[in-house]
């Protein structure tokens, strides 16, 4: 098919392009929570089942990672936010800088999340043959970067755990198949994001954006948001759950 | 009233100079094309060679139960032979078929768009069939898999040492071609349709594409993320399904057959709708309760989100719940018994001719009431415990599957040909061909019936003798199949080059697709058309030359038996 300006071909009015670009987002975005909701249901479940297990392995996580994590990606939602408005507003010199700071902070939270993932390979947080969710409380010297204070909560509560539920290690490894699992997710998403955000600077930069014609702004920007949405919920279900302290 | 002298005195029907098929020339003109014609026969192509890879499976299954002993295979390659056919008949033939195939072609025709809404993505969706269907083949070729082709873990994730990891990440890929397809008919019918098109002029086979593309679009995320999952069990060790970890494998069940079961609609629903346009174009004569059929097509998708565990009916979940699932089984018939009687009610005083859609359409009709029945028998709690897991469930979802969608499928490929390709198929060897496939089915799958109900469990590779008359009869009865559906292929390739010219609507039938071109321009319409009749109108059509004088009941005597 064609394109004859902003138009395409199979289309006939621009309105009419621009509400099928919309509602294609939207239906497309109705599969991503489905999507998510399948995860979403197994770690109800299990979390459900074996709330113990599911509570130690939460405090586990590091929570000033995951509120930095959480304040970065709202942020970055409110800078794609200033985005799509430049962009409908015409503020053509507003929508690259605004573009590039949404693109920063989601590599920061990239960032956040390296330093996290690494920490949990080190303290052998992976599910799998050397899972083991003792071991920074049996090897205080290998785990430095947790303070001796919140490991000795941590051994008093895994001691608790294991008294009932004594099988408390396989069901640690659920909880860290959830976490691995739905951030990985997540991230894929975001890594997907950061890539139409790119696309969208080249735009922006050749001043492509404008009041009439905006569409690919508004809806990267409905997919922004919506993977934040998806970390807001993310971050209760795996970093609150049975916060000590 | 159009008679033999008028038709005779007709000039002789001459292809469009310019069309869709000749408007570029080229390997890239295809691979890159955007135009959801070019980008149907994509898919044309690639179904059929899966369909053809799938038969492959099913006759050896066939052949090695000739004997009770089975003589042919081993009984690991056994259950290779019968994970690969469900796998390719189902997640790469059934699903994509009708929609892919003849909703791509038709559905933009039928609203009056010049194309879908995303063009471009309606490409990627097929591409993205490609790359699932690549390592679906490279599993299969790398010695196969035999979990079964509903991947149960704890088996396929722990303890199956066939190449499941790349054939379950094939299926997963695939999906995303399902949800991208869904939500393009989806935006496509909200936004696209011409002036005039309202939501009730719309040809049922559009509705039933839309009620199709609902469950697309909610039902195969929750696949995909599940068949994830259980590939990243496989390959990096998560826990959810694994009981050694305490993960639970009824999840797996359940989450599985949340889309499984949709599935099964989104494989009859497209059948229904092509059998909704088969029966008022031959019997010439507007569909009985247009309404209730389009109602019943959405029922139907939103009816089968709610009945999946009545697949899990033995796994020991609550009896409360078996007895709702149950219940929810069976309020799933009205909506289908609604569309059975309606077709039905279309022929009463209709003027039937028997051309080969039509004998399709028949087909379906009958096959589609056996198999739609022996649903009830096994959403009945009691019936299914002694007939589960046997040949009973087989023969059920066969009759459906085959006897349904399949018979949908060609009926719609013969009826649309002409618009596809320009061309007529040869009538009566299409009769005679529809007339094998009746016959070859039935001969396969009615003694499937009654070995499971004398229970013969399904995917055995030995079973006891006096099983054997009844598997002989099935595996005759394959073989007639096999040429049913040899013929077809060969002669429809045929007639896509050499056939008689067919004009533009050589039926005559109502739908919009045929007020254009056969085969259609490239943007489809010389000009956005303007609807200003409802569906299936035969009386106010002036253009379709019946000629009905005004009063006339419009019984006029039909194409094909002249």
């Amino acid at each position: 098919m064609h394109r004859t300006g902003a138009l395409y071909g199979q289309f006939n009015t621009l309105e009419q392009q621009k509400d099928t670009a919309s509602l294609g987002m939207w239906i497309f975005l109705v599969t991503e929570v489905m999507f998510f909701g399948g995860i979403m249901l197994a770690y109800a479940i299990n979390r459900h089942t074996y709330f113990h297990a599911f509570a130690v392995g939460s405090n586990t996580l590091s929570i000033q990672l995951g509120t930095i994590n959480t304040g970065v990606l709202l942020a970055s939602s409110f800078t794609m936010a200033m985005a799509v408005w430049s962009a409908q507003t015409g503020k053509q010199k507003l929508i690259p800088m605004f573009l590039t700071l949404t693109i920063l902070l989601g590599f920061i939270f990239f960032g956040v999340k390296y330093v996290e993932y690494a920490q949990k390979f080190h303290h052998h947080l992976v599910p799998g043959r050397n899972f083991d969710i003792t071991y920074c409380v049996n090897n205080p010297e290998k785990c430095e970067d947790i303070d001796a204070k919140d490991l000795n909560i941590e051994r008093n509560e895994i001691e608790e755990a294991m008294q009932a539920d004594p099988d408390l290690n396989a069901h640690a490894q659920l909880y860290y198949s959830a976490y691995f699992g739905m951030t990985g997710l997540h991230a894929l998403h975001m890594v997907i994001g950061a890539g139409l955000l790119i696309w969208l600077l080249r735009g922006s930069l050749a001043g492509r954006f404008t009041p009439e014609w905006n569409t690919p702004v508004d809806i990267v920007g409905l997919y922004w948001h919506f993977v934040d949405i998806v970390w807001i919920y993310l971050f209760p279900l795996l970093y609150l759950i049975d916060r000590h302290k | 009233m159009r008679t033999a002298s008028t038709a005779n005195a007709r000039p002789a029907l001459k292809m469009p100079e310019k069309h869709y098929l000749n408007s570029t020339y080229g390997i890239r003109s295809w691979l890159l094309t955007t135009d959801h014609k070019r980008i149907a026969l994509l898919y044309l192509v690639s179904v059929t060679f899966f369909f053809f890879i799938g038969g492959f499976f099913a006759m050896m299954i066939r052949l090695h139960l000739l004997t009770p002993s089975g003589y042919l295979l081993s009984a690991d390659t056994y259950n290779r032979m019968f994970t690969m056919h469900g796998v390719a008949m189902i997640f790469f033939f059934l699903i994509p078929s009708i929609p892919a195939i003849l909703g791509n072609f038709l559905i933009p025709l039928m609203v009056g768009a010049k194309d879908l809404a995303f063009p471009k993505i309606n490409l990627l969706s097929w591409y993205i069939y490609i790359v699932g269907g690549c390592f679906t083949l490279y599993s299969m070729v790398t010695g196969g898999l035999d979990t079964g082709w509903t991947f149960y873990t704890p088996l396929s994730t722990v303890y199956s040492n066939s190449a499941v990891a790349p054939a379950v990440v094939g299926v997963f890929i695939t999906g995303f071609s399902s949800i991208l397809t869904g939500l393009n008919f989806l935006v496509t019918v909200h936004t696209m349709r011409a002036p005039g098109m309202t939501w009730f002029r719309l040809p049922l086979f559009v509705w039933a594409h839309y009620a199709t593309s609902v469950v697309m679009i909610l039902g195969t995320p929750v696949i995909a993320i599940t068949l994830g999952l259980a590939a990243m069990e496989r390959v990096f060790g998560l826990g959810f399904f694994n009981p050694a970890m305490g993960g639970d494998p009824i999840l797996f069940q359940h989450l599985f057959w949340f889309y499984s079961h949709p599935a099964v609609y989104i494989m009859i629903l497209p059948a229904m709708g092509v059998i909704s346009e088969l029966i008022p174009t031959f019997a010439r004569k507007k569909l009985f309760g247009y309404h209730f059929v389009a109602a019943a097509s959405l029922a139907i998708a939103v009816i089968g989100f709610l009945v999946w565990t009545h697949h899990m009916f033995l796994t020991g979940q609550s009896t409360y719940a078996a007895i709702a699932f149950s219940f929810l089984t069976f309020l799933v018939a009205i909506p289908s018994a609604v569309k059975t009687f309606n077709w039905t009610a279309t022929l009463f005083g209709g003027s039937i001719s028997f051309d080969t859609p039509m004998l399709y359409a028949f087909g379906f009709l009958g096959l589609f009431l056996i198999g739609g029945l022996t649903g009830l028998f096994l959403g009945c709690l009691g019936v299914d415990m002694h007939v589960h897991d046997t040949y009973f469930v087989v023969a059920h979802f066969h009759y459906i599957m085959v006897g349904g969608a399949v018979m949908g499928y060609l009926g719609g490929l013969h009826f649309w040909w002409p618009k596809i390709t320009g061309r007529m198929y040869p009538e009566w060897l299409a009769r005679i061909a529809a007339l094998i496939l009746f016959v070859g089915f039935n001969l396969t799958f009615f003694p499937q019936f009654v070995l499971g109900y004398l229970g013969m469990p399904r995917r055995y590779h030995v079973y006891p003798p006096e099983f054997q008359v009844y598997n002989v009869m099935s595996t005759a009865g394959a073989s007639i199949l096999a040429v049913g559906y040899l013929l077809p292929m060969i002669y429809l390739t045929w007639a896509a080059f050499f056939g008689k010219v067919a004009g533009d609507n050589p039926w005559p039938a109502t739908g919009l697709e045929w007020t254009t071109a056969s085969p259609p321009p490239t943007e489809n319409f010389e000009v956005t058309p303007v609807v200003t009749w409802e569906a299936y109108d035969f009386h106010n059509r002036p253009d379709l030359g019946l000629d009905v004088p005004v009063g006339h009941p419009g019984v006029v005597p039909a194409h094909g038996d002249d």
